[in-house]
């Protein structure tokens, strides 16, 4: 026990001498939460449209008045010809173009089909999708409303209508913060125990320390849990940073146990540890391990664990692949005990596969760290 | 210019005797863009849906119906009156539920609103939002059928009241590779450029190699070209490869002049190549020097540049930031001359930006270095 707290007081000491890591520890999960917090959005709102009203009628105005009211799109300037919208998209000074050709009201009070023409910049494809079903719901609701008023003046019988009342739980506003802010947390907490714990054992190959430590009277795996158990601490330290950041500052309810987050976030970090002792075991260099940490682990964990890409929009192959990585589990886990206020009762599969998961890989990586020492 | 080609020599070498970065760096940038590929995806299909039916008629059975055929939804569970149905949305059984109450069918056949209540799961916001759009669209055509049986029932023809026609320019299936392409070249070259400078130039000092080079005859500016411009070779590779991916494997055009784009990513690489020096004059240990390329070029390429996370809707200080960031001018050039077919003189305000940015970080580098040499 003696010895490994020697390694554990040795490894802290280290960190703390390198004097520009304790902001890069410290400091940077608060800046990067907070401004991924700010930047991460996907609400489309305030999409810049060009105008094109041939039609200058009261309906033409009626139109545009409610694309600009419905918050979703915002006229940043008007052109006479339909063709002269194509110029603003191409320099991308607007992203849509509202098209109201000329007889337009008149088609409207005559009773027949107004023809009315929407054209997107499909460069960026994700918020020229969500605008396009905005405006495409906007010109139906209309249409809609168009057609009631002109039934209510005759004698046909009333048509029955279906009324959807959504009621969304967990998130009523669906806020994409709230949806977003948590996954920054996760990732933060994966990136630096990942990276510290494949750059601490690499590092002391490449300067040549790890030689110096072999030959003291220390066994493996004394080496390895003071190695790792400052990792560990660090993690949970930032964990508790980044959820006072969350919730006071972005104002997520953290609806479920702390305590419980906590002890479940120190079950992912057990894989997290493993995964970057494992890339230590297989690389040569400083340069490598951060490139494999980064690009083998760090990455396609982000994009296959659900976290911020839908699992279920995945092909059959690739979701197949989601159930072995172990951020999966842990975003079930944060978005549970952040938002739907879970407790173990509805989160013990996930924990127990981390665990599972956790055992496995830090058995799998101290075998092989072993084999190396020897 | 012989000492030159020397460095250049040495560094190349280096580069060589370390494959495995040298093959990530490489074959990185396809891997992505697969990766990104399949995981970004904006289409939400297979929602699991639960469906309370407490109606069973004909009606209810035809809206259910409307929803399990549209591919949007899986139907997972049909929970019986009195069940729980938040414990569905909990568990993660189902993403939404639908009500269908009491006497639905009859209110629709007497002429009423005939309210349904759809309960979704907002934990997963982005999802949640597409799903109720969909719900939203699967209603209203409900109602638009309903109204024309009504009226035909009368002996009238129901006629559409306004014929949206969407027109989407540069990109008209919406596809995502097609606008993840250009960002995520920003992001890679960052990634090339930005690390491995960095890295390099760290890595000589943590082994002590520097000193050797500064006692060589060597002039400051040999040795900062020397030592960048084999990765601007690589990554020039790299934007090829992943030019040449986007085309075999996703059918990515580019519609524009390739001398232009050449162009452009020769200056977006000068501007990365200078901010990776910078950075091998502020950091000591090649884990600092990646923390602070991660956190100062790769996030903002990610997060502050427009490529998924649009800019207008981010807070003020936040959008003023975004002006430092030499993906978010680059972006716009690259979709520019990808998708729009454009050239550079189109783009000149960005062009300005992005020369503006590449001489002040240069210069700030240099002075860094000349004054370390003093």
């Amino acid at each position: 026990m003696h010895v490994l707290w020697r390694v554990i007081v040795k490894e802290f000491l280290q960190i703390r001498r390198d004097r520009r890591m304790i902001p890069v520890i410290f400091v940077a999960p608060i800046v990067q939460v907070v401004v991924f917090g700010f930047a991460v959005n996907t609400d489309v709102t305030d999409v810049p449209t060009v105008l094109v009203d041939q039609d200058r009628s009261a309906a033409s105005r009626d139109l545009a008045r409610r694309f600009v009211e419905s918050g979703y799109f915002e006229i940043v300037g008007s052109e006479e010809r339909a063709d002269a919208v194509d110029r603003w998209l191409v320099t991308s000074r607007a992203q849509m173009g509202l098209v109201i050709p000329s007889g337009f009201g008149a088609a409207l009070a005559a009773g027949r089909a107004a023809a009315l023409q929407i054209v997107a910049d499909g460069s960026d494809a994700a918020s020229a999708n969500v605008a396009l079903g905005y405006a495409g719901a906007l010109a139906s609701g209309y249409g809609a409303e168009l057609a009631q008023r002109r039934l209510a003046g005759t004698s046909l019988p009333a048509a029955g209508r279906i009324e959807l009342v959504p009621r969304v739980f967990y998130n009523p506003d669906l806020k994409s913060r709230w949806f977003y802010v948590p996954a920054v947390l996760a990732m933060i907490l994966m990136v630096m125990t990942l990276l510290l714990s494949a750059m601490g054992v690499v590092r002391e190959k490449e300067i040549g320390t790890m030689e110096q430590i072999m030959v003291t009277p220390i066994r493996p795996w004394q080496l390895l849990v003071g190695k790792l158990a400052p990792f560990a601490v660090i993690g949970l330290v930032q964990t508790v940073l980044a959820t006072a950041v969350t919730v006071f500052g972005f104002g997520v309810p953290l609806r479920g146990s702390f305590a419980l987050l906590l002890a479940l976030s120190l079950l992912f970090i057990l894989s997290t540890l493993g995964l970057g002792l494992l890339v230590s075991t297989v690389v040569q260099n400083q340069q490598q391990a951060m490139m494999a940490a980064a690009f083998g682990a760090m990455i396609p964990m982000v994009y296959l664990s659900g976290l911020i890409f839908p699992i279920e929009n995945m092909p059959p192959a690739i979701q197949a692949v989601t159930y072995v990585i172990p951020l999966r589990y842990y975003a079930e886990i944060i978005r549970g005990v952040f938002l739907r206020g879970s407790g173990l009762g509805v989160l013990w599969p996930e924990a127990t596969v981390l665990l599972g998961m956790g055992v496995a890989i830090l058995t799998v990586a101290s075998l092989r760290f072993r084999k190396r020492l020897d | 210019m012989k000492r030159l080609r020397a460095v250049v020599v040495k560094e190349l070498r280096q580069v060589r005797r370390d494959p495995f970065s040298l093959a990530m760096l490489i074959g990185l940038p396809a891997f992505m863009l697969v990766l990104y590929g399949f995981a970004l995806n904006f289409d939400v299909r297979h929602v699991r849906l639960a469906v309370q039916d407490l109606d069973y008629s004909a009606a209810s059975r035809e809206l259910v119906s409307a929803f399990t055929h549209s591919t949007y939804f899986d139907l997972v569970a049909t929970p019986g009156a009195g069940q729980a149905l938040d414990a569905l949305l909990e568990r993660r059984v189902a993403r939404a539920v639908l009500v269908i109450p009491v006497g639905y069918g009859h209110d629709l056949a007497t002429g009423r609103v005939a309210p349904v209540q759809l309960l979704l799961d907002g934990a997963d916001s982005t999802t949640a939002t597409t799903v109720l759009g969909y719900a939203r669209a699967l209603v209203s055509e409900q109602n638009v059928a309903i109204q024309a049986a009504t009226l035909l029932r009368a002996g009238v023809r129901a006629r559409p009241v306004l014929d949206l026609e969407p027109r989407v320019l540069f990109n008209p299936e919406l596809e995502s590779t097609q606008f993840l392409v250009p960002g995520l070249i920003g992001f890679l070259l960052m990634l090339t450029a930005v690390l491995s400078t960095a890295l390099s130039v760290v890595r000589e000092k943590e082994r002590g190699t520097m000193e050797q080079l500064r006692v060589a005859p060597l002039r400051t500016w040999e040795l900062i070209v020397g030592k960048t411009v084999p990765y601007l070779g690589i990554s020039l590779v790299a934007t090829f490869i992943i030019l040449l991916a986007a085309r075999v494997l996703f059918g990515v055009v580019i519609r524009g002049p390739y001398l232009d784009l050449l162009g452009a990513v020769l200056l977006y690489l000068f501007g990365a190549l200078g901010f990776g020096l910078f950075i091998s004059t502020v950091a000591n240990t090649q884990l600092l020097a990646f923390q602070a390329g991660l956190i100062a070029s790769l996030l903002p390429a990610i997060l502050l540049s427009g490529f998924i996370f649009q800019i207008r809707i981010m807070p003020g200080w936040l959008q003023v930031l975004t002006y430092l960031v030499p993906a978010r001018y680059f972006l716009v050039i690259l979709r520019g001359i990808i998708l729009k077919g454009e050239g550079l003189a189109t783009y000149w305000p960005q062009v300005g930006a992005l020369v503006l940015y590449a001489l002040a970080v240069v210069a700030l580098a240099s002075a860094r270095l000349a004054r370390r040499e003093a």
